[in-house]
């Protein structure tokens, strides 16, 4: 009940098909989906596994709650290896896959080794193939989608591709499902690409059940009724998306802008979440057509936008001129403002192209602006270039980069690489602002102090989705904090890992978040599934998922030196807004984090933490 | 006063809670694919459309079954398939120009929309109010309705 | 031609004869009751039994249903409910316009003040030798289906002669019964007025995948009795084939078209084609009579022309139609739109008016491995859909119906969509009907 206790075993070299019974005490210990997953995954492959070679294994999982009719239940995570960071990666997505894949008969999909040609899986029910995949590679990830809607004659069919960016091996190229909902972080897309595997394709019609139906009805209307009533999921996601974040995180000065050499963006205004929703003046229409949501999902925050079609992007770009997934806030800071352009139609030009291509709009921005950095200081030219003008603030730049890193021409490949290698490439690591190797979302850690100790320890490298403190520190969720101080972020980063942690195990969305404790999760989940789930059991669970991650990247080579930020973020104070004077303050969180984690002052958990939390 | 199924596009976010909750209900699990009502993403025009038997006046499965197996429910005016009598031999599946009656190769029966019994389960569940349970008069229909009186293999429009 | 008087006076007790307890004369008594609750109706049958739909007797072959699942209607005393007299049994074997009535088998007559003719159609019986041995049958009535039933038993023998729409749901049925089954189809492929080359190809692989024998462009030269009785005794037959080969058998199925039963009014002056030719107003050429169903040559919805289609969709509404105008009301009838859907051992195919198309622009769809095609048909180069053929799909099939009964335009956004992934006609349907 609830999980479907049966998993596929793909081994790509050997082109079989398997299939095995889900460890249950292990579904106990973690979950499901991102807890699960990793613990299968850690059983199973080395840490020190060359991510791009065949001996790494990849993950496609769903949680518990996932196919259920649980707010927001369409979630799916993909778990490897990451190429990017030489982290574990943990990519997680909505769109309608998830539940395709649950109701298929399945809680994940293993997948090992690498075909020794372009190849799809096609999961039907039971019916599992592997695929030649021929006429689809080098095709689009939306070429791939309606290609195999129409080769299975089937409109409802699901399916999670790649685009030239992942078969290329672009380190942050992203799985792409539903043509614009990514597991998008950490170049889970590279090792799809270099399994030689295209795309997996999912029909199932089999249902999900759960433990007891009735109680889990009531409690999933009285959690979605908690949705409706809350200012953030019942209003502001639907209305204005995540980007209702601009205009509010440019004003307390903890918006990146021009490769974090500032902190608010003079522009913000014109590609935020308001921008969206005026007429432009062009065409009169409004960028955003409308919001559209994931399976399943009461909130509904995605963004679905209609170019205007007189932009001079997509002049040659049909394919552009009809709606499809916007700009969310973190593209919208990554490709605007850390780039310094702030021409929305060119932001959604390149988030367009993120999603058709399949690469991560966070880690491309961020890549664009250190390499535009780099240009304007003479570093970069033309001749590296290609002949474009890689300044900030341009948008032609900006689209043509977007258009040569999805297809893996030209300097895109080189962006592809990620801005920690371009930046060593070219002799200025100091520039690249990543932790781990992976590019910092849009929360510039001067400003909101709890996100630089967030992004320090992020088990996949910089991230805003492990401990989103900026809940507590800007929106004042669960309890405001003061987003200048330092004190007690220790304790409020480890909270929000290991809930967060709790939530990505259980197939629920974390924007759920914003309303929702472990208090409002657990009677669902103990409805829904075998056992007892209890807030200090998910608590205990998503410490567990959080310390086992832990390990696999300390095993894997990282220290607790790489639990840092750039020199530019501890060291160069923020120049204007009410961070003014500031630098992170990092050196004061961190052993205070460690210490409450049960960890020796390196960053080790300590035989006790490890007993308490049954892992050793 | 009769009632019937008020769907409003608009409104609607795609999230196929309703279908969730239609195949619960008649199915006791979540499955959508055994939904009786379906959300259609309208891609091209950014839009979702939840759509389902209009429990038409031409009763086009009805008139289609050849034993007997689909009948008026008094108090909802729902076209009703009985489950016992129903062979599976699909030709109201063929007859319904709207498609929404659709064959169930698992149980080897065609399954439709019955509107619960006068409480359905999509409206309960619709988040967004795109599907509600009105007063026949207000409900969007019209237009359908307008639409299958032309379809209809005959001129008149008696209801 | 004379329309059906409209000055019937309130009073007077008009007397309504059905002849014909299929799907068109039952529709048509239910619906006249409904128009007229006091009008006479006389519902004649030429079986004994309570009137039933040869759609299930399929059904009753595999043993889904019993005879009472069969039933056109369930409810206990349905008929005499409705005050509907039942006559079951009875032949009528002739109809005399001027004096209106009509003869009885046993000589008996019936007056009537309107008679709908829904006669039916009965299997066509080409003439070859030894069609009339013991253990030959047609599947047509409950009463041949429970001789096959006594004979198809399992592990037997059995040639099925033609492949044709009712022929393939015979099939069905035979193989579900688990005899060793042979189809001869004279045509190029199966259900050739169906489906086209692609479709009927499918069709005859996924049934010889599932043990049935198909042999296509292949005909039955005679059929005779087993001279040396077979290695298996319950041979008692011999078929051979126009190529000379030989085929065991204990039962023949002769599955070879069916005809419009015309015969009983021959003599009586009715304009007569293929059947018994109506108006659209289902009106034959004498006065006060109307034909239905099986029988009824009328207008097709697609070419506007006369054509007998013997579906039980165009019987069900050619029914109502007569009831319209038999009570007095003006009811013209757009045409039927010729359509089938065939279950054969799982694979599921349907078809919709003009599928072979008219020269038109075509999306076809074909996975050969996944037995899966789905083929639309478009009006010349415009954007209205006249023909449809699927094979695999189910769901939403009924929009198929809708999109060419409506004629509807779908754009050229959507009709573009369409000729390049057809399967979405769904969405397209549903993006028109909404915009």
């Amino acid at each position: 009940m609830s999980w479907t206790g049966k998993f596929l075993r793909i081994d790509l070299t050997k082109g079989t098909v398997g299939t095995e019974e889900l460890n249950r005490e292990w579904a106990r210990q973690y979950l499901g989906q991102r807890g699960l997953a990793t613990k299968y995954f850690a059983e199973e492959v080395d840490p020190k596994v060359d991510p791009l070679s065949p001996a790494n294994k990849m993950i496609f999982t769903t949680g518990p709650l996932t196919g259920t009719a649980a707010s927001t239940g369409g979630r799916y995570s993909v778990v490897t290896k990451g190429p990017l960071t030489g982290c574990i990666a943990c990519s997680n997505s909505g769109g309608f896959f998830g539940n395709e894949l649950k109701n298929a008969g399945w809680d994940m999909i293993i997948v090992e080794g690498k075909s020794p040609r372009p190849v799809y899986l096609s999961v039907e029910n039971e019916t599992v193939e592997i695929r030649d995949a021929a006429e689809f590679w080098g095709k689009t990830v939306w070429e791939t989608e309606n290609g195999l809607k129409a080769r299975h004659q089937d409109p409802m069919l699901r399916v999670a591709s790649i685009g030239a960016a992942g078969e290329k091996g672009a380190l942050y190229a992203c799985i792409v499902n539903d043509m614009h909902r990514a597991a998008g972080r950490s170049g889970v897309g590279a090792v799809m690409g270099s399994k030689n595997l295209k795309a997996i394709a999912v029909r199932g019609t089999r249902g999900v059940t759960v433990k007891d139906p009735d109680r889990f009805i009531k409690a999933t209307i009285e959690q979605k009724k908690v949705l409706a009533d809350n200012a953030v999921t019942g209003q502001g996601l639907p209305k204005y998306g995540t980007q209702v974040l601009m205009n509010v995180i440019n004003e307390i000065g903890a918006l990146p802008t021009r490769n974090f050499r500032d902190v608010q963006f003079e522009g913000a205004h014109k590609i935020s979440a308001e921008a969206m929703h005026e007429p432009r003046v062009t065409d009169g229409k409004a960028n955003l057509a409308t919001n559209g949501a994931c399976f399943g999902c009461t909130i509904a925050c995605g963004r679905i936008s209609r170019m205007d079609a007189g932009h001079f992007s997509i002049a040659t770009r049909p394919q552009y001129k009809e709606p499809s997934g916007g700009v969310e806030y973190e593209a919208a800071w990554a490709v605007g403002a850390d780039c310094g352009v702030d021409d929305l139609e060119a932001c959604t030009f390149a988030n367009f192209m993120c999603n058709e291509h399949g690469f991560d709009p966070i880690s491309f921005g961020s890549t664009l602006a250190a390499a535009m950095e780099m240009y304007e200081m003479g570093v970069l030219t033309r001749e590296h270039t290609g002949g474009i003008e890689l300044k900030f603030g341009s948008a032609e730049a900006l689209v043509k980069m977007a258009e040569l890193t999805g297809k893996g021409e030209g300097f895109g490949v080189e962006l592809g690489l990620g801005s920690r290698r371009l930046c060593a490439k070219y002799g200025h690591p100091e520039l690249s602002m990543t932790v781990k190797s992976q590019e910092f979302p849009a929360y510039d850690p001067r400003g909101i102090q709890g996100m630089g100790l967030t992004y320090a320890t992020s088990n996949r490298g910089a991230c805003h989705l492990r401990s989103y403190t900026v809940a507590s520190e800007v929106l004042g969720i669960p309890f405001k904090s003061d987003p200048l101080a330092t004190e007690g972020k220790a304790a409020l980063v480890k909270a929000f890992q290991d809930a967060t942690a709790a939530f990505d195990a259980s197939g629920i969305c974390i924007f759920t978040t914003f309303a929702w404790s472990l208090e409002n999760l657990a009677p669902q989940l103990d409805a829904a599934c075998e056992g007892e789930w209890t807030p200090d059991v998910l608590l205990e669970v998503g410490e567990r998922i959080w310390t086992l991650e832990r390990q696999f990247n300390l095993a894997a080579g990282m220290t607790a030196a790489d639990d840092t930020l750039p020199k530019r973020l501890l060291k160069d104070a923020a120049k204007t807004g009410p961070a003014k004077g500031l630098a992170s303050g990092l050196d004061k969180m961190l052993p205070e984090y460690y210490q409450l984690r049960g960890w020796t002052p390196d960053g080790v958990p300590t035989a006790d933490t490890l007993k308490r939390l049954h892992l050793a | 006063m009769q009632k019937s199924l008020l769907i409003q596009p608009v409104k609607c976010t795609g999230c196929r809670q309703c279908e969730m909750a239609c195949s619960f209900e008649k199915e006791r699990s979540f499955n959508p694919s055994r939904s009786r009502i379906r959300v259609f993403d309208i891609h091209s025009e950014a839009r979702f459309v939840p759509y389902t038997c209009t429990q038409c006046a031409q009763a086009w499965c009805l008139q289609a079954c050849p034993v007997d197996a689909i009948k008026i429910d008094a108090a909802t005016k729902a076209k009703v398939v009985n489950d016992n009598l129903c062979v599976g031999c699909k030709v109201c599946t063929i007859a319904c120009p709207f498609g929404t009656i659709n064959y169930v190769a698992d149980s080897g029966k065609v399954a439709k929309c019955d509107l619960c019994g006068g409480d359905p389960a999509c409206a309960k569940a619709c988040p967004t109010g795109a599907i509600t349970y009105v007063d026949a008069e207000q409900t969007g229909y019209d237009k359908m309705r307008a639409w299958a009186v032309k379809t209809d293999t005959q001129s008149h429009t008696h209801a | 031609m004379r329309r059906a008087p409209l000055s019937v006076e309130r009073n007077e007790l008009v007397h309504h004869v059905i002849v014909g307890a299929g799907p068109a004369g039952v529709t048509a008594a239910e619906t006249i009751r409904e128009l007229e609750p006091e009008a006479a109706i006389t519902l004649v049958g030429d079986e004994p039994e309570a009137p039933y739909s040869r759609m299930a007797i399929p059904y009753l072959l595999i043993g889904k249903i019993g005879e009472e699942g069969t039933w056109l209607r369930k409810g206990p005393n349905h008929y005499e409910r409705l005050g509907i007299t039942l006559m079951p049994g009875r032949r009528m074997t002739g109809l005399d316009p001027v004096a209106r009535r009509i003869g009885l088998e046993g000589g008996e007559t019936l007056a009537y003040d309107r008679l709908l003719l829904a006669l039916g159609a009965r299997p066509l019986r080409p003439a070859i030798e030894g069609l009339d041995l013991p253990g030959v049958h047609t599947c047509w009535t409950l009463a041949d289906a429970r001789q096959i039933a006594a004979g198809a038993v399992p592990g037997s023998h059995v040639v099925l002669m033609g492949a044709g729409f009712v022929g393939t749901i015979v099939l069905e049925a035979l193989a579900l019964r688990q005899v060793s089954l042979t189809v001869v189809e004279m045509g190029d492929r199966m259900v050739p007025r169906m489906m086209d080359e692609v479709a009927g190809g499918m069709l005859k692989r996924w049934c010889e995948a599932k043990g049935v024998k198909v042999l296509t462009g292949t005909s039955i030269r005679r059929i005779a009795k087993a001279l040396v009785p077979a290695a298996e005794a319950r041979d008692s037959l011999v078929v051979e084939l126009s190529d000379g080969s030989i085929l065991p058998a204990h039962v023949v199925v002769v599955s070879a078209g069916v005809r419009s039963n015309t015969e009983s009014v021959a003599a009586s002056g009715i304009g007569l084609g293929n059947g018994i030719l109506v108006d659209d107003h289902m009106r034959t050429s004498l006065p006060d009579v109307y034909a239905a169903g099986d029988v009824a040559q009328g207008r097709d919805f697609m070419s506007g022309e006369a054509h007998v289609h013997a579906i039980q969709i165009t019987a069900a509404a050619h029914g109502r139609i007569a009831a319209y105008n038999m009570t007095g009301r003006d009811q013209a009838y757009h045409g039927s739109l010729n359509m089938n859907v065939l279950d054969t051992l799982g694979l599921i195919t349907c078809s919709f008016g003009s599928w072979q198309g008219n020269g038109g622009d075509c999306a076809r769809l074909v996975d050969q491995t996944g037995f899966r095609y789905l083929r639309l048909e478009f009006d010349g180069t415009g954007d209205v859909v006249i023909g449809a053929q699927a094979v695999g799909t189910t769901d939403h099939v009924g929009a198929l119906r809708g999109l060419i009964q409506s004629k509807r335009r779908l754009g050229t956004a959507v009709k573009e969509q369409l000729m390049a992934d057809p399967t979405r006609f769904m969405a397209g349907f549903v993006q028109t009907l909404h915009r």
